[in-house]
């Protein structure tokens, strides 16, 4: 090399650029980039085309076809259905407020260590307990069915307010679970440090604690958020004319069963984009952590 | 006479049937720097902390200037005014600013206007080189200024009394000294100081006496020149032995 004589002696001379090893040259860039691509593309078509083969293959699949998916039967079945959904949406929407308000509550009261609220620590350990045990779909029928019964004075009557409260009840057993693993999740030195700065436990709790526990379960928050999302159908059960009750009006009155499937499509049309964040929040949440850690 | 600013009398701690501090007696005077060296296990940490009560203890009393501890008069947050305390770990609130972790406990236990706190905060911040980063969040900084954060955290209820537990051992070598010039400052400043270390030659220079633990007992206590360099006990010749191997004094 007549460019650097003196670079094999070790320092560079004057004016020569200092001796590295080139970075790797990008060897068969086309092939690296494509080829996975293209065999990613082909496997998907070939198993896709398979099942898909499979199913229509089927000596029933005809009368299926047109019994579950029959787009004239659709189309005529879309409003009740979406006016169902909007139905399911707004019991969802208030469920939740009520399952994070309530399950904070839950959640707190049995966190706080002071003595005097043991007795209020037991009724929450028992509460969880029993409403972690009932099967939701139970609890819906008993409230549903048995409360508007006893038309208690003062509160709403309806199978819908009483099935919606059912559902906060029992997932709150959960989600204050939940909160607790990110109560405990926060490291005992935070409690200590607060103490020691003169905090009172509720200080502690309010200032130091919780807002650390709930940026740590918010991930598996989204997850409950998706999950109660498809839940409200279960109100279906009690006579709520939600989506799910709207297409079984529908199939009931034409045998046609399509309308199930516009309103699956409709519970999937909200609840993927919400698995979509709720992902997103998690990567955000482990990427926050990794920056910490390192 | 005027008492001891702190007075351990006979304290003992069981965790369990562990016996971890065994009759303890100690008495700090005002303005004096006490350091309490021994092995991991000793109940350096615990007695450290049994003086703010972050752990009780089962017999004795701890009084600070005359007065019990567990008397009413330091009930309620009246303890944590007087006795600040900075931990291995630092213990930042890692979702608050340097400013609002300062500002913490003047705001919402003693009751001091926003206004106030902070430019109470930023003063001390600034005093110990860590003005520019009122803005920052813990993890931002180095494990040396998330320390100097917790020592202003601290400060800033204005204590009379400072417990450091083994505030170095979770920093890098090169960032123990600028721990360690801050308690210095502090000593010269007069502030009456318990520390818990294991830097050997810091407690030598710093220390007005330095106390050896071993099984929850204090076994020798004296000047540190004396200690040091001629300690009595075989034990305390032992430990220090241990530290001269592992290159630590």
């Amino acid at each position: 090399m007549s460019v650097a004589p003196s670079a094999s002696g070790g320092a560079p001379a004057e004016g020569a650029a200092p001796r590295r090893p080139a970075p790797p040259r990008r060897r068969n860039q086309w092939r690296t980039a494509i080829r996975p691509t293209i065999i990613s593309v082909l496997s998907v078509l070939f198993v896709f085309g398979a099942l898909g083969w499979w199913v229509t293959s089927a000596e029933m699949w005809p009368q299926v076809r047109l019994q579950f998916f029959n787009l004239d039967a659709m189309i005529a079945a879309f409003p009740g259905v979406l006016r169902g959904f909007g139905v399911s949406v707004s019991i969802w929407l208030s469920a939740l407020v009520g399952i994070g308000v309530w399950a904070l509550v839950l959640a707190i009261v049995r966190s706080l260590r002071a003595p005097w609220f043991t007795p209020f620590r037991l009724m929450v350990v028992i509460y969880i307990d029993i409403f972690r045990g009932i099967p939701v779909l139970l609890l819906v029928l008993l409230f549903g069915f048995g409360i508007p019964a006893l038309n208690l004075p003062g509160l709403p009557n309806s199978g819908l307010f009483w099935g919606a409260v059912a559902m906060i009840l029992s997932y709150s057993a959960y989600v204050a679970e939940i909160y607790r693993s990110g109560i405990d999740a926060v490291h005992e030195g935070q409690w200590a440090a607060s103490k020691s700065l003169g905090l009172s436990e509720w200080q502690t709790m309010v200032y130091a604690v919780l807002p650390q526990a709930l940026r740590n379960v918010l991930p598996a928050l989204m997850n409950i958020v998706v999950a109660l999302q498809k839940d409200v159908a279960l109100l279906s059960v009690i006579g709520v004319r939600d989506a799910v009750r709207e297409a079984q009006i529908y199939t009931a009155q034409t045998f046609n069963y399509s309308s199930l499937i516009v309103a699956a499509a409709l519970f999937m049309a909200a609840t993927i984009p919400m698995a979509r964040l709720a992902d997103y929040v998690t990567r955000k949440d482990r990427e926050r952590r990794l920056q910490r850690a390192g | 006479m005027k008492p001891p600013r702190i007075e351990i009398d006979g304290v003992t701690k069981y965790y369990g049937d562990v016996l971890v501090l065994d009759d303890v007696s100690l008495s700090v005077a005002e303005h004096e720097v006490v350091c309490l060296i021994g092995a991991s296990g000793s109940g350096k940490s615990t007695l450290l902390r049994c003086i703010n009560r972050l752990v009780e203890f089962d017999h004795g009393t701890i009084r600070l200037d005359g007065v019990s501890i567990e008397d009413e008069r330091y009930g309620g947050t009246g303890l944590q005014k007087r006795v600040g305390i900075v931990f291995q770990s630092y213990n930042l609130f890692p979702h608050m600013s340097v400013l609002d972790n300062v500002t913490l406990a003047p705001r919402k236990v003693h009751k001091v206007g926003r206004r106030a706190a902070e430019d109470k905060a930023r003063e001390l911040l600034s005093l110990f080189g860590m003005g520019d980063h009122a803005g920052s969040y813990p993890e931002q900084l180095s494990g040396g200024q998330q320390q100097r954060v917790a020592i202003v955290r601290s400060l800033a209820t204005n204590p009379d009394v400072l417990l450091l537990d083994e505030i170095t051992a979770a920093l890098d070598p090169e960032l123990i000294g600028e721990v360690l010039k801050i308690i210095r400052r502090l000593k010269d400043e007069g502030m009456t100081m318990v520390i818990v270390t294991h830097e050997m030659g810091f407690a030598r220079e710093v220390a007005d006496t330095v106390c050896f633990l071993e099984g929850g007992r204090i076994l020798e206590e004296g000047d540190p020149a004396a200690l040091f360099s001629a300690p009595e006990r075989p034990e305390t010749r032992r430990f220090l032995q241990r530290i001269i191997e592992a290159g630590r004094l």
